[in-house]
């Protein structure tokens, strides 16, 4: 009877030793992520999704963990979404999209214990007395100063067009660059723009691609998801196009001449180091082409892959 | 300067023709007396088939029937809650939407996964008519669903104005006590109008996604079907007047587009509002004369009541 007794008290002893054990071990780092359109939209939120995933495979599945909720254009129900989030404890909050602000401002004070991260911004809210929120956002006028120095080498008739959503944000900051770029190269090339008002208006972005075209342009660019419109029409007419945000090569491989790619990898990183050492917000990240956040894509077909196949096909005629 | 001309009015069309096939549709089931809302999800499920469809065989007329079909089954649907459960037609429409927006979104994520281009309807130059100078650059070097959305308006003038048939609608939206005592079947005509208008509104979805765009997204009518919902009150339950409300719209959308491109000197953000204030101040200007609404829009019908 005795012996039965000290039996059951060791295994119950060991398994309360084992299970702290096992409660001992690294628990995950934890992100939530909110974003204003699909993770597939070859622009602005897949570029996060990309990078998200990228840390994940660095870091390993058991020690990183993340959620999103795409989709979250309009700014109440993203308030509600982070709020949640917080309140789940997660370790931290990202809050990719610059219409956000103003909810962080309410919701990071109440949820002192979770990091914030809020972009495309430079604000921390740190003159508010906010210290749980980290900035980030990308130079994305670098690249676009390449993208328009190539583009207007490229163009023949020396018309350029632009297609917007809305003037703000890296939006705004791509299409100066890339204005400033091509005006660099091409003093007398003409620079049309067009904002359409929306981030994902396909039809409105396809017929300003079209008249891009009918007024002359021979390359286009422009930035957000509803580009995909545009990018159809290039391929159609056989226009050139320049990319930002994401790889968009894939959609028309004959006609994407060069893309500028976000790595936000490069904010990501050490946002997570801080956190996990404690320190939760004040700092800006900033994505350029020196700390390798942005990365230029060259898609060689379009550039130069008509004229390898006529070589091929006996199209063309080398006379030494 | 014509090939201005040329190009802001081959914009216009190529612009109202998802407007067209959705106000149509909206307009005979509303004659009929049922509100239907929903249009911009049955279109994103008409877009979403069509360019599935498109992606996986290569076949534009099976993707055409494919928008048609599921365009046929949301019409049963919103039939069957608007007729048969005598909902409140006003918020079940917004439930088909939400339904049709979030059903696309997730079979696009699920099954295709990443943005991607199909090759669509091509321009179909009409023979002769094609090479009258201007008109014929405009009108008749578009694609096949541009034609059929045309087509589509002196169709539908004719029947619900010279057929039997087209009485009936319009003696159900009316009066349908009345009709109802002359032995037409009023739910019978009800089903019929709301599935033919959503099949026009799944090849609304089509008409942009394996024609005019060439693609699918996320959202990809961005609250077109709302906006063609307006046109059909715009256009007083009247085909022909739909149709110049469709071309209105569209028609100041191309030249804001083509003003911007110019660059000249008019905020963006002025431009962007032109076609919706245009419209609302055509309409303040007509209506001096009176428009009735079908009576019995938005009522369910009871026999007896």
């Amino acid at each position: 009877m005795k012996l039965k007794k000290i039996i059951i008290v060791l295994t119950l002893i060991s398994i309360l030793v084992l299970s702290l054990g096992f409660g001992a071990s690294a628990k995950p780092f934890r992100v939530a992520v909110i974003m204003p359109s699909s993770i597939n939209d070859l622009a602005f939120s897949q570029s996060m999704y990309d990078a998200l995933i990228a840390v994940q495979k660095e870091m390993g599945k058991e020690n990183f963990e993340f959620v999103y909720s795409e989709n979250m254009f309009v700014v109440a129900d993203a308030a509600a979404a982070i709020r949640d989030y917080a309140s789940e404890g997660y370790d931290q909050v990202i809050a990719h999209g610059s219409q956000y602000g103003s909810s962080l401002v309410e919701i990071a004070p109440d949820f002192p214990n979770t990091s914030f991260a809020w972009g495309t911004s430079v604000s921390t809210f740190s003159d508010q007395g906010i210290t749980n929120v980290f900035a980030y956002e990308a130079r994305s006028e670098e690249g676009g100063y390449v993208c328009g120095v190539l583009a207007a080498k490229l163009s023949q008739t020396g018309i350029i067009g632009v297609i917007g959503p809305i003037e703000t944000g890296d939006a705004k900051l791509y299409v100066d660059g890339f204005k400033v770029g091509v005006l660099a190269t091409k003093p007398k090339a003409q620079v049309n723009v067009n904002w359409i008002g929306s981030f994902s208006d396909v039809a409105l972005a396809s017929e300003a691609a079209q008249t891009h075209i009918n007024v002359g342009a021979d390359v286009l660019t422009g930035t957000a998801q509803m580009v995909v419109g545009a990018i159809g029409v290039a391929r159609q007419r056989g226009v050139l196009w320049f990319g930002t945000q994401a790889d968009q090569t894939s959609l028309a491989p004959e006609v994407v001449v060069a893309n500028q790619v976000y790595d936000w990898t490069v904010a990501l990183k050490p946002m997570i180091q801080l956190v996990k050492e404690g320190t939760r917000g004040g700092n800006i990240y900033v994505l350029t082409l020196a700390n390798g956040g942005l990365k230029m894509v060259v898609n060689q077909e379009a550039l130069i892959g008509k004229t390898i196949k006529d070589i091929i096909e006996g199209k063309i005629d080398i006379k030494l | 300067m014509e090939a201005i001309i040329i190009g802001i009015a081959k914009s216009a069309i190529r612009l109202a023709t998802p407007y067209l096939y959705a106000s149509i549709g909206e307009t005979i089931g509303q004659l009929s007396g049922v509100l239907n809302l929903g249009v911009d999800g049955v279109m994103l499920m008409g877009a979403f088939s069509a360019f599935y469809t498109v992606l996986k065989t290569g076949n534009l007329i099976l993707g055409l029937l494919a928008a048609i079909v599921v365009g046929a089954i949301f019409g049963l649907l919103i039939a069957f809650v608007n007729v048969t459960l005598k909902a409140e037609q006003g918020i079940s429409g917004i439930g088909v939407y939400i339904f049709g927006l979030g059903l696309s979104s997730f079979l696009f994520r699920t099954m295709v996964g990443t943005v991607e281009t199909v090759s669509g309807f091509p321009p179909l130059s009409v023979p002769l008519l094609s090479n009258i100078p201007i008109v014929g650059e405009i009108f008749f070097q578009q694609n096949i669903l541009v034609y059929g959305a045309f087509a589509l308006v002196p169709l539908t003038w004719f029947i619900l104005n010279k057929t039997p048939l087209g009485l009936s609608i319009r003696a159900v939206g009316q009066h349908p006590e009345a009709a109802d005592s002359l032995g037409v079947n009023i739910v019978h005509i009800r089903y019929l109008t709301v599935i033919f208008g959503g099949m026009l509104s799944g090849i609304a979805g089509a008409s942009l996604s394996i024609a005019l765009l060439n693609v699918f997204q996320q959202n990809l009518t961005n609250g077109m079907g709302f906006i063609a919902v307006a046109l059909v009150y715009f256009g007083a339950w009247r085909p022909l007047s739909v149709l110049s409300g469709a071309l209105l719209f569209s028609t100041v959308n191309a030249i804001q587009i083509w003003v911007q491109v110019k660059g000249i000197n008019i905020p963006s953000d002025f431009t962007l509002m032109l076609p919706y204030i245009v419209t609302i101040a055509v309409l303040a200007a007509m209506a001096k004369r009176r428009i009735h609404p079908p009576a019995a829009l938005n009522k369910p019908f009871e026999r007896g009541e």
